[in-house]
Parts: structure tokens; C-alpha cells; sequence
């Protein structure tokens, strides 16, 4: 019994740690603002989660276990929301890199040469039909 | 809409404020980690000043909780999460990383705050989607999605928004709210 509960808690905090190691990699290798939040949000709480269960079977006495899914409710919670805020200011200020991007319905329209960049990543290819696009 | 709201005075207000009320309690408790009376008490006192000195809008329209769909709902969440966990890590060690995404815009049917609020969070959290702008008035959230290359990548992510409203419609929503799911008509692809 003490085994097999030792077994499955380390097996829980090692995976959560796995994806959380993910998470920081998705915002290295991501290219801008709104992948990398998805990186942020979606391994990170999965990870947190498991490290929570992980300790919970670990841990001695209930008041820790309590204490594991107060931390699990809140991160499923605030995650979504905090990503959301970021991407959406993110968006608005046009930090996007559209080249990678198969379809944009929300359609900020494309900017008039004479507009200030906005966020515009520089190393964002130039988008097809946009201005700043050069033939050949 | 506004019929329970208009019974104002303290004890409409209080009747308004407690689920808001019994969830601070739970909180508090949890945080002592240990059950007792003077926990309860203490916590009770807590949540009423917090309450009092922070007060919040009620939430119009309430919630009416259905288990067996609630449990549909939570089941089917955990169940993405997982996979939105996987993929997403696995996207972020393959080597050719990730591929293209897209912003699209999704109608929702239901019309209600909280329900709006619980179907952005669970598309939050659910495979390679993200809510990046909900627009109230007209119900349509914006949302960027991750790994889709064709059009039936964007079809598919747009009904599994719509089920995931279905879902919690039927999980929290009022009858009404339910009928309205069908009586919307039918998504059609890309709003023009």
C-alpha cells in the first residue's frame, strides 16, 4: 500500500514537473505573444495540478490536502483569465505575427502606411498585402 | 430579469450574496486546513465583512445545477485538459514546433453572464483555444486556436466551442436557456 501510494505520487509530481519544464520551453520556442500564452496556460496547469495530487497523497494530514486544492481551484481559475487579458492587449496592439497565422476573422484591419506600427514584432515577415510588403 | 433584483433591502441582498457568502467560508476553513467551531464562526464574520466593506453585483439569473450534467460537463473538461496538456507540451519539445493558428469568431446562443463566463474559462483551458475577446452584446467570443492547417481544423475547433456551450447550458443553465440551444439556428461556417 505505501509503496504503490509512493509509486503514484511520484509518478504525479514528476509528469506535472515534465509539463511545466514544457511551459517554460513553449515560451522560448513559441513565436509571439498569443502561442505563447497557450504554452502558459494549458501544460502549466495540468502540471500544477498533478504536483498537487502528488503531494496530496505524499503529504501527512488533511490540512495540507486542503491547502493542495484551494492552490488547484484558484490556478484553474486565474490561468484563463490572466492569459486571456494578456492576448487580448496583445492583439489590440497588433503584437501579432500574422504570417504564421491561417486566418484572422476578427480582421483589425491592415495598417495604412502612414499608421504608427503598433507592437508589430519585428521579426514578423511581412504579410501578404500589407504595405510594408516588397516584390521580389 | 430584473424581478429579483428588485426586492432590494438588506435581506434580498444577503439571499443575493450567498453562495458568494458560503464559498468564503469554504475558503476560510480550507485555509485552516482544520474543522472547528470557531473556524466556522470566525469564517462566517470573515465573509460578512467581506462582503460589506467589498460588495459585488449580484449575479442576475442564478444557477440551477443538474448533477448528471454537471458531472457530463466536469468529465468531458478533465478529459480535454489532458489532452490539451499533452499536445500542447509535445508541440513545445517536436522539432518543427509549432503550426500555423488562427483567430476565428464563434456565435454563442446562451445569454447569460455566468454561463458566458464558465464557457470562456473551460475554452480557456480546452486544446489549442483561447478566448481573446468576447464581444456581450452580440455573443460572439474571438478566439486564437493553435495547430489548425485546414478548413476542417477550423470547423472542428468552432463545433467543439459550440458543444462545449451545449454542455455547460445543460449543466448550470435554466430551462429556458436550454431551449434557446435549439431554437438558434444552426452555426453556419465562417460569418461573412
Amino acid at each position: 500500500m505505501g509503496v504503490v501510494a509512493d509509486v503514484v505520487a511520484a509518478t504525479c509530481l514528476l509528469l506535472g514537473s515534465l509539463l511545466c519544464l514544457t511551459a517554460g520551453l513553449g515560451l522560448v520556442r513559441f513565436p509571439d505573444v498569443l502561442t505563447r500564452m497557450h504554452a502558459g496556460t494549458k501544460p502549466q496547469v495540468l502540471g500544477i495540478l498533478l504536483i498537487m495530487v502528488g503531494g496530496a497523497i505524499r503529504l501527512q494530514g488533511w490540512s495540507a490536502t486542503w491547502m493542495l486544492l484551494l492552490v488547484a481551484v484558484f490556478q484553474t481559475l486565474t490561468a484563463p483569465i490572466s492569459a486571456h487579458m494578456v492576448s487580448r492587449v496583445a492583439y489590440r496592439r497588433r503584437h501579432v505575427r500574422r504570417d504564421r497565422m491561417v486566418v484572422d476573422e476578427l480582421g483589425v484591419a491592415p495598417r495604412s502606411p502612414g499608421e504608427a506600427r503598433g507592437d508589430e514584432p519585428a521579426d514578423a515577415a511581412p504579410s501578404r498585402g500589407s504595405p510594408r510588403a516588397r516584390e521580389g | 430579469m430584473s424581478g429579483t433584483v428588485a426586492d432590494a433591502g438588506a435581506v434580498g441582498r444577503l439571499r443575493h450574496q450567498l453562495p458568494l457568502l458560503l464559498w468564503l467560508v469554504a475558503v476560510w476553513n480550507l485555509l485552516w486546513g482544520t474543522w472547528s467551531w470557531a473556524n466556522l464562526i470566525s469564517g462566517v464574520v470573515v465573509a460578512l465583512v467581506v462582503t460589506l466593506v467589498l460588495p459585488l453585483p449580484a449575479v442576475v439569473g442564478g444557477v440551477r445545477v443538474r448533477p448528471v450534467a454537471v458531472l457530463v460537463f466536469v468529465g468531458t473538461f478533465l478529459v480535454d485538459l489532458v489532452r490539451a496538456g499533452a499536445l500542447v507540451a509535445w508541440q513545445t519539445v517536436r522539432r518543427r514546433g509549432i503550426s500555423s493558428s488562427a483567430i476565428l469568431r464563434v456565435q454563442l446562443r446562451t445569454d447569460s453572464d455566468l454561463l458566458l463566463t464558465i464557457v470562456t474559462e473551460a475554452v480557456t483551458l480546452v486544446p489549442g483555444s483561447m478566448v481573446i475577446e468576447i464581444d456581450r452584446e452580440t455573443r460572439v467570443i474571438g478566439l486564437h486556436v493553435l495547430s489548425v492547417d485546414t478548413d476542417e481544423d477550423l470547423d472542428r475547433q468552432r463545433r467543439s466551442v459550440l458543444l462545449t456551450e451545449e454542455r455547460v447550458v445543460r449543466a448550470f443553465g435554466t430551462a429556458e436557456e436550454i431551449a434557446a440551444l435549439q431554437r438558434a439556428p444552426e452555426p453556419a461556417g465562417r460569418p461573412s
